[in-house]
């Protein structure tokens, strides 16, 4: 098994790794989101649910930086987005891996090179993490496909590839948007499974979806709480999915 | 400022790396090497002439401000004469060095160039010409003028300034064309490799968002793109000073007889100089690029 346990959760227990205070969003004319407070906690599962267009991955995108609220206050590791420079964001998106809906990838690089693609850019050793990216890359089961460019994936190879690369930093957090929208259910499955999997070697999770079918599945396997959109805000759903 | 050469060792040697994270472009890159190398040769030849023209307003400048001429023209029988009394006057001339009449041959040889070397020229009516080598602090020349007509009344003094001073005018002015040249060269290079960092930043939006998506600093992403386009013009550039110094080498040399004018090239030391120009290309491609990349990162989320 994929050794990240020791490397992950350093982060000081009890205090959010993501928070957003009182939040709104919106695009142009129309508000999108609207007195959103969320806490993610070190360690905790969350899936994120609501309708499509309801401002899921507009929420994902405050909570790892691409996006500044309109109001309220979102602080990533404590810092608080308004006061971040370019290069803090950079940083902080070293310990937050992401996983796109459509992931996108480097198509000239290799699986296995865009697997490492954030060691790369942070500068670190990539002969000494071979071992390391090696064993992910087992792990979402791309071994045969390591030497493969991007465009010639399959939707789940590209998801569980998107997931391997959000992982490799051992970051602290794992935002996914729609991870298993375009792969079949045992392959959704076996993301989940790798995601469950992240969240028990300590790292918190946050998980867009629509698939309540999914929910029910990971709900049988860990402790994990559904926030919902519906009308721009923010609810915890109730216990009856 | 001061320049750290392993820094610019390592910039260019060990950072394949980042260099690899853009996709590599068959096309455009050859439209930059070929851009930089034109400057470049053009570039060659605007230094040869700001040089050239420098050394030809020098010369004009210097030795000739300090010879004048004396020219005798009097009947047959009164040239002697009249141009020994010329000597004899130059002679107690308070800033004439010397003075020396130029001998029939010497004058014939002066004509030739115009007259053709067969022509009779001891049967024509030739002014004799004395030339007067200056002291370095110069003589009075309305006041020598004014002692010569009174007497030599066939003498003539041409002290040079007439047609000197246009023609090291027009040297100084041809030479600081040469300059802006210079200048204008290393704009247009500015100018066209930000075109080119533009085009190629806009085309690798998707790399550069992905990059950002997995932590990549500006300074990173800025890297790969300023490292290629350094190189790329620096390549470029050593290809046109190579080519433009071969067609300086190529040149016709200039005759005895034309000497005046100067050839149009290097000379000595002035060799050195061509070599400045790709360095040049290649930090003007570097702050080019670096400031569009930054320019265009900032507007990126």
């Amino acid at each position: 098994m994929w050794p990240l346990g020791h490397l992950g959760a350093e982060s000081d227990k009890g205090a959010a790794v993501i928070e957003l205070e009182n939040v709104a969003y919106s695009y142009g004319g129309g508000e999108l989101l609207a007195d959103v407070s969320l806490s993610l906690s070190p360690g905790s599962f969350h899936f994120l649910t609501g309708p499509s267009g309801s401002g899921k991955t507009t929420l994902l995108k405050l909570c790892y930086g691409a996006l500044v609220p309109t109001a309220g206050q979102v602080r990533l590791f404590g810092q608080e987005r308004r006061e971040m420079e370019r290069d803090d964001i950079a940083m902080v998106r070293r310990r937050i891996g992401v996983v796109h809906q459509d992931c996108q990838f480097l198509d000239h690089l290799t699986v296995s090179e865009n697997i490492a693609l954030p060691l790369a850019v942070s500068g670190r050793d990539l002969l000494a993490e071979d071992a390391n990216l090696r064993e992910l890359t087992g792990w979402v089961g791309l071994k045969e496909r390591a030497n493969a460019l991007p465009p010639e994936l399959s939707g789940g190879e590209r998801q569980r590839a998107a997931l391997a690369r959000a992982v490799i930093m051992s970051p602290d957090v794992v935002l996914a948007d729609e991870p298993t929208g375009n792969v079949d259910w045992e392959m959704s499955q076996r993301l989940l499974r790798l995601l469950i999997e992240l969240n028990r070697m300590g790292k918190t999770i946050l998980i867009a979806t629509h698939d309540l079918a999914l929910i029910r599945a990971a709900k049988t396997h860990v402790q994990a709480r559904v926030l919902r959109i519906a009308s721009r805000k923010l609810q915890l759903a109730g216990a009856d999915l | 400022m001061k320049l750290d050469f392993s820094q610019v060792t390592a910039f260019l040697l060990t950072d394949r790396q980042s260099d690899r994270v853009v996709p590599p472009t068959g096309f455009t890159a050859w439209l930059t090497l070929f851009s930089a190398a034109v400057m470049a040769f053009l570039a060659v030849f605007a230094l040869a002439l700001s040089l050239a023209t420098g050394r030809l307003a020098d010369r004009w400048g210097n030795e000739l401000a300090r010879t004048a001429t004396v020219r005798i023209s009097a009947p047959e029988g009164q040239m002697d004469a009249q141009t020994a009394a010329a000597l004899r006057l130059l002679e107690t001339t308070v800033g004439v060095e010397r003075a020396r009449a130029l001998t029939d041959e010497e004058q014939a040889a002066l004509l030739a160039p115009w007259f053709g070397p067969d022509l009779p020229i001891e049967d024509l009516p030739i002014p004799r010409l004395i030339e007067v080598i200056e002291t370095g602090d110069g003589f009075d020349a309305d006041g020598l003028r004014l002692r010569l007509s009174a007497e030599v009344p066939g003498a003539m003094l041409d002290d040079h300034t007439r047609w000197r001073q246009p023609l090291v005018r027009a040297a100084s002015r041809l030479r600081l064309l040469g300059w802006i040249s210079m200048i204008l060269i290393g704009g247009a290079v500015g100018a066209m490799i930000t075109l080119a960092a533009n085009a190629a930043l806009a085309a690798n939006s998707q790399v550069i968002s992905v990059l950002r998506l997995v932590g990549a600093q500006d300074v990173y992403i800025a890297r790969a793109f300023v490292r290629r386009f350094t190189l790329r013009a620096l390549g470029g550039a050593c290809v046109g000073v190579v080519l433009g110094c071969g067609a300086i080498l190529l040149l016709p040399r200039a005759q005895i007889e034309g000497g005046f004018l100067t050839g149009l090239g290097f000379q000595g030391w002035h060799w050195i100089w061509p070599l400045i120009i790709p360095p040049l290309a290649a930090g003007v491609a570097f702050a080019a690029t670096r400031l569009a990349a930054h320019r265009s990162l900032k507007e990126l989320p």
